[in-house]
């Protein structure tokens, strides 16, 4: 076992302790959990970062080649944006729920191959880095987007419906929600459009072409649009609360797709097993 | 030494019989300075509210100061004892610290988490060391409780959410807009529920009142009690779209904001939520209202709902309220019986120094014969065969510090050696 995997178990385990100190603090209302769990999770961070550094120095390139160096590397950027947004706001509900995501992305990733592979030469360019940090550091905040859009819902209905559970008395107001959603919206954003952007520069720069309508390029391009279109309507049409969070659902599963479902199920230049093969 | 109290509350007496019992504020020297004056009863605190009256005492026997200390109750205040009996609760020792905890917490309150009554009993604890009734343990006792109380209002969520329709309505609107400071309110019409409702959110700094009656007079009248602005009845719809929050508690049998009148508004407040709160009954909105996106109607009805479901809540944290005050009467209880332990270990070292003394005296005055050095020999020989004595009783004494076989060895030995108790002197 080398040393990046074994951080990586370090990690795993850490992320899983978070979650249960977090799920103590939700659940059982125990508030002291919760700081035990920021802590934990900045500490499995922390690992995590180790064992990235580690994995680059044995791999030689920048570690988000296969699908278990992705997933791993978009857990991450996650919980890096989480700690940092979380500096800010003290949102302990909001890592309730991103820490388990986390968590699953980190589970997901063990069960795929886990051993460095031969890179493509392709990989071997100063774009790659910036490519894929622009795009993760985007897909991260949108994730924020999602879990914030995902509790304004929950929020929502007990308010409509006046029924409260014990959430109800845990979750941020609507209007702190809904303001979560839109500042994510416009830092995500602009790192999406980036990220495409650099993406194609560095295509032109591989292989003499900006765009090739490759699948991941296609889906990439129709989750732009759905965030363009929300930015819109909330800038606009004063669109929000509700139907802000609805969008910024939809648009986090089409995110979800361009990242796992078109490496996964179609095939293209982006394709795991063509960068691999 | 023991802690007691005697006393009833909303729990186990009606207020028939609450209020004959109760001591006036203004009055507390005379029943205090009776209270003391009992045999047996070394320092005492009298708390009276109107849904509890309690004696807190300390006294040598727990339950003859209990009973001395009921009998006072039915006696001052003129009541045949029988009847008063049955209505009288009494604790002691762990059970009675116990006890002023739960209450000083707000735990055993009617509406559990309410903030009065440690301020009652501050009260009341004031007025117990002006008249000189306090000494040692009560002054620590009460001081602990209080601060067991701030453990208890920081640690858990007690006091969090509201109990009270007003309160609620001002809460459920912290839940939508976080932060009232750049809102406005609306206030249709008038009734108590709706001004005192208008009156919290005004406490809450709100950016601007707006009120609206069909009599315009006295729309003009309450706008300045709130500092507000007052607008006719016939216009207050076009005032609408600039209202986050509208209270509306007016006579009127039909609904006066229409579903459709609601729609338009928050188009043309771009989607911003508004929060209506409708007190009237029958109801000046019409129910549907609340299906529109970003409208969170709510009558009397539903914010009575989230007061109980308040009330619920307040119960859970409760529990963990129960789990502190646990943790601190063991504390409590440990301090208690190590501050008998350690007068009882010095004065049975003293008694039986002083029957060694005696002793020794009267035999070395009938041995004349003896030099110094025998003298000295004897006394050392004395000395020695009672610190042998009491070698084991010490250290079994200093062992049982904070366990509960303390206090029953103090007990066997202050009785076994016949020694004084230090802290039932009155003073």
């Amino acid at each position: 076992m080398n040393v990046s995997f074994l951080l990586f178990k370090i990690t795993l385990l850490a992320y899983f302790g978070s979650t249960i100190f977090y799920m103590i603090d939700i659940l059982a209302r125990k508030e002291k959990a919760g700081r035990v769990a920021r802590w934990v999770l900045l500490g499995a961070f922390l690992a995590h970062s180790a064992s990235l550094v580690a994995r680059y120095v044995e791999a030689g390139y920048t570690p988000v080649t296969n699908l278990h160096e992705s997933l791993s590397f978009f857990a991450w950027t996650l919980v890096g944006i989480y700690l940092l947004f979380d500096l800010k706001y003290r949102t302990t509900i909001l890592g309730a729920f991103l820490t388990p995501l986390a968590l699953a992305l980190m589970i997901f990733s063990t069960a795929t191959r886990t051993d460095i592979q031969p890179a493509n030469p392709m990989l071997d360019s100063w774009w790659f880095p910036v490519h894929v940090a622009l795009a993760f550091a985007g897909n991260a905040i949108f994730t924020i987007a999602f879990v914030a859009a995902i509790m304004y819902l929950l929020q929502e209905r007990m308010l409509k419906s006046k029924k409260f559970s014990t959430l109800y008395f845990r979750l941020p107001s609507l209007n702190t929600l809904d303001s979560i959603n839109y500042k994510c919206l416009t830092f995500g954003f602009p790192l999406l459009t980036m990220g495409i952007i650099s993406g194609a520069v560095w295509a032109n720069a591989a292989w003499g072409g900006y765009w090739r309508w490759d699948p991941k390029e296609t889906w990439a391009l129709i989750t732009w649009f759905l965030y363009a279109a929300l930015l819109h309507g909330r800038l606009t049409v004063g669109w929000r609360g509700r139907r802000a969070a609805i969008f910024a659902i939809i648009g986090f599963l089409c995110l979800l797709f361009t990242f796992l479902g078109v490496n996964l199920l179609l095939s293209g230049e982006h394709s795991f097993s063509a960068l691999t093969s | 030494m023991n802690i007691v109290v005697v006393g009833l509350s909303h729990k186990s007496a009606p207020v028939e019989i609450r209020e004959r019992v109760a001591f006036a504020p203004t009055a507390m020297e005379k029943p205090l300075h009776q209270v003391a004056a009992l045999p047996e009863i070394t320092e005492s605190v009298i708390v009276s509210t109107c849904n509890r009256v309690e004696i807190y005492a300390t006294g040598r026997e727990a339950d003859v100061t209990i009973a001395r200390l009921k009998r006072f109750l039915a006696s001052y205040h003129d009541l045949p004892f029988e009847g008063l009996e049955e209505h009288l609760y009494d604790f002691q020792g762990e059970d009675a610290i116990k006890h002023l905890y739960r209450v000083a917490s707000s735990l055993d309150s009617m509406v559990i988490g309410e903030p009065q009554i440690l301020g009652q009993i501050k009260t009341a604890y004031g007025y117990a060391t002006e008249f000189k009734t306090t000494g040692i343990i009560l002054n620590r006792l009460l001081h602990k409780a209080f601060s067991v109380a701030k453990r208890v209002r920081t640690e858990t969520n007690i006091a969090g959410s509201a109990v009270s329709v007003p309160f609620a309505a001002v809460e459920l609107s912290r839940k939508i807009f976080e932060t009232l400071e750049d809102k406005t309110v609306m206030l249709i019409g008038a009734g108590e529920m709706c001004e005192l409702a208008a009156r919290h959110f005004v406490s809450t700094g709100v950016r601007e009142v707006l009120v609206t009656n069909r009599t315009h007079e006295r729309a003009v009248k309450l706008a300045e009690e709130f500092e507000g602005q007052p607008v006719t009845f016939e216009n207050f719809p076009h005032h609408l779209h600039r209202v986050d929050i509208v209270l509306t508690s007016t006579g009127a049998s039909d609904f006066i904001l229409e579903k459709k009148k609601v729609a338009e508004v928050i188009r043309q407040r771009k989607n911003k939520p508004m929060f209506l709160i409708d007190i009237a009954v029958p109801r000046d909105i019409d129910p549907r209202v609340n299906t529109i996106d970003n409208v969170y109607l709510y009558d009397v009805d539903d914010l009575q709902g989230v007061v109980q479901a308040n009330l619920k809540e307040r119960k859970k944290e409760a529990k963990k309220a129960e789990t502190i005050v646990g943790q601190e009467v063991g504390q409590f209880h440990q301090w208690l019986s190590n501050l008998e332990i350690v007068p009882t270990i010095v004065s049975l070292r003293q008694s039986l120094e002083d029957v060694r003394q005696q002793e020794v005296d009267k035999s070395l005055a009938r041995l004349n014969h003896l030099g110094e050095k025998d003298k000295k020999a004897i006394e050392a020989l004395t000395r020695s065969i009672v610190n042998k004595i009491l070698h084991n009783p010490t250290a079994v004494l200093k062992q049982s510090q904070g366990d509960a076989a303390g206090d029953t060895y103090v007990d066997a030995i202050r009785t076994l050696f016949d020694l004084p108790h230090p802290s039932s002197e009155k003073d």
